[in-house]
């Protein structure tokens, strides 16, 4: 993966599931790109409007349990062709977390005080997020504000990022 | 060191482990549907990949929306129509022979205690009932499992959940299911298999064990299982009698799935069945649950019965116990889908369809249909169904609607009321 960087959107809730991030109406596309007006559509948090937050970001920062529900990968499609490529959360779903990598997304899990602290610090700023994947390093910044923060990436979401994806990678392997 | 179902079922298929904490495993059975399989069918096709590992053990269905609402929806089932011709699957159940995935293929004793089963559905979890492995994935997991019969997991952890005590009358395995997800919350089996276990378990029937392992997943299971027992064994008799030459002995073989004494489970719940009461949800999460009798009165304007989780013959008898010789409220509607031909049918032999129309349901052929919000009983917004489907998210069943999760007695005495009411 690319390194990149970024403006990050904040949403600030447990399980928000995968009807909220692609609703189900829109299942009847066969393509990735059709899935890119509706992201997130669903979602109704107070001061959260989807037609005007989404533009422009490229990392979404939550609490846990993100991507909880439906085994829709329609969910990691629908961020990719928003240019979201990282969601950073206390905790993914498990097909939700697994989809993700399988499309060369990643999904970082860190602790709960560090989120706590990045909303604390970020939430409702004009955040942007450097991400360097060799030294599983993020930057987060935001006006005179900066933190620095490890993640971790276990050896076979790292090898499906490297491979750009499971088809490829198991294609080869097996 | 012991080990519990899905650990015995994983040693068995072990293909590789390329990294600690990741297993590779051998497929038994790749299932397909027409909303998450196309995709992964068009994939293939443009890496020059369209081949299928082995098209005995892909079975598919179009199920989500059927008969077609529309030119999209027919251009999915007719993605997976020819894609089945072309690959030889024989297992393809198209419109008139089609009926929601989990109950459809359990019926035709497509899943063996022990086996492995990936779909593109989050509700495959359903076919744990039988002692098998069975987990939803996303449509890249479900390409590399139709093109190579394989599928990686994280090395799974149990979680036991021992049900003892005695259900009351008129409380079913919905309510069970319900109580036991409001207590370890949406995301309390996150990472693990549920394996449900106890003297209760051990006395429900087949459906009802598909209706307890098809909600694990809204405690964010990968699995809900069931050991093997006669009770299985007589389920599947017609389909394995000529594989074993009695009974007794497919459970002895069958029994080697089940988890051994010292078996380690990551957490254990205990749950006392006697203190369960009909349970509803009330938000949009499936752990928000109340008693039915602590929300009656809650003002409706559907009741649907039908789904995966639901919509099998005992349900349907169990909602036309309350309906007999009952009408549904006026201020409401009523939807009845029984969830697949089979199940249509021995409902309409047994008077039950009867039922439910001189009661003032529609009756539907078998489809997901309303239970994601796609066709056949969508919510406008502001509307409230009272359903036995497993979701109630918001906008689950139409942008705006609100869903509360019940059993099918739950959801036939709420439609005679025309509020949320319990059958008791
Ligand atoms: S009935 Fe509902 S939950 Fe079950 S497979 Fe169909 S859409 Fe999914």
């Amino acid at each position: 993966m690319k390194n990149f960087s970024g403006k990050v959107l904040f949403l600030d809730r447990d399980d928000i599931n995968t009807d909220e991030i692609i609703p189900a109406r829109y299942l009847t596309e066969n393509s990735k790109e059709a899935l890119q007006p509706y992201l997130l559509e669903d979602l109704e948090m107070t001061g959260f409007d989807p037609r005007q937050d989404i533009a422009g970001k490229a990392a979404i920062v939550t609490r846990d349990n993100f991507g909880c529900g439906s085994s829709r990968e329609h969910a990691p499609w629908a961020l990719e062709v928003n240019n979201i490529n990282i969601v950073i959360g206390v905790g993914f779903a498990r097909i939700f977390r697994q989809n993700m990598y399988n499309c060369g997304l990643m999904a970082v899990q860190l602790p709960s005080d560090t989120i706590e602290q990045l909303f604390a610090r970020f939430a409702g700023k004009d955040t942007t997020v450097t991400t360097d994947f060799e030294k599983r390093k993020l930057v987060f910044s935001a006006g005179d504000q900066v933190e620095e923060l490890e993640f971790e990436l276990g050896g076979f979401d790292k090898a499906l990022v490297e491979a750009g994806g499971w088809i490829g990678y198991a294609d080869e392997k097996y | 060191m012991g080990k519990t179902i899905v650990e015995k079922i994983f040693a068995e298929h072990l293909v590789d482990v390329p990294f600690e904490d990741t297993q590779v495993i051998k497929l038994d059975a790749v299932f397909c549907h027409e909303i998450t399989t196309p995709i992964a069918i068009n994939d293939l096709v443009a890496r020059g990949l369209d081949r299928v590992f082995d098209p005995d053990k892909i079975k598919a269905v179009i199920d989500h929306v059927t008969p077609a609402k529309d030119s999209k929806t027919a251009t999915q089932g007719k993605i997976l129509r020819d894609w089945a011709r072309r690959h030889n699957i024989k297992d393809f159940f198209d419109i008139g022979r089609n009926g929601v995935c989990h109950a459809l293929f359990p019926e035709k004793g497509f899943v063996r205690p022990g086996y492995t089963v990936i779909m593109g559905d989050s509700h495959t979890c359903t076919h744990g009932a039988f002692g098998a492995f069975a987990a939803g994935v996303g449509t890249t997991d479900l390409a590399v499992g139709i093109l190579k019969g394989v599928c990686a997991f994280r090395t799974p952890q149990t979680m036991k959940v021992n049900i003892t005590g005695k259900l009351q009358k008129g409380v079913y395995a919905k309510d069970l299911i319900l109580s036991i997800i409001s207590r370890i919350g949406v995301n309390g089996a996150t990472g693990k298999v549920m394996e449900f276990t106890g003297d209760v378990v051990e006395e429900l029937s087949m459906e009802a064990r598909m209706t307890m392992c098809n909600m694990a997943v809204e405690a964010g299971g990968t699995c809900g299982i069931c050991a093997p027992d006669m009770t299985t064994v007589e389920y599947l008799w017609p389909f394995i009698k000529d594989e074993f030459s009695s009974k007794e002995e497919a459970l002895t073989q069958y029994s080697r799935y089940c988890a051994d004494a010292d078996a380690v489970y990551a957490e254990t719940v205990e749950i006392d069945a006697s203190e369960i009461v009909p349970m509803s949800t009330f938000g949009y999460k499936p752990d928000q649950v109340r008693p039915v009798s602590e929300m009656k009165g809650t003002a409706i304007d559907q009741v649907y019965i039908g789904s995966c989780t639901n919509g099998r013959i005992e349900d349907l008898r169990a909602a036309a116990d309350v309906l007999k010789g009952k009408k549904i409220h006026d201020s409401i509607r009523a939807i009845v889908s029984p969830a697949s031909p089979a199940i249509y049918a021995q409902a309409l032999e047994e008077g039950i369809i009867k039922i439910f129309m001189d009661a003032g349901f529609c009756v539907t052929n078998p489809t997901c249909g309303a239970c994601l919000g796609m066709s056949n009983g969508v919510l406008a917004d502001g509307e409230v169904c009272v359903s036995t489907t497993n979701r109630n998210f918001s906008g689950r069943m139409g942008k705006g609607g609100m869903v509360h999760l019940v059993s099918p007695a739950t959801a036939a005495a709420s439609a005679i009321s025309g509020q949320l009411d319990t059958a008791q």
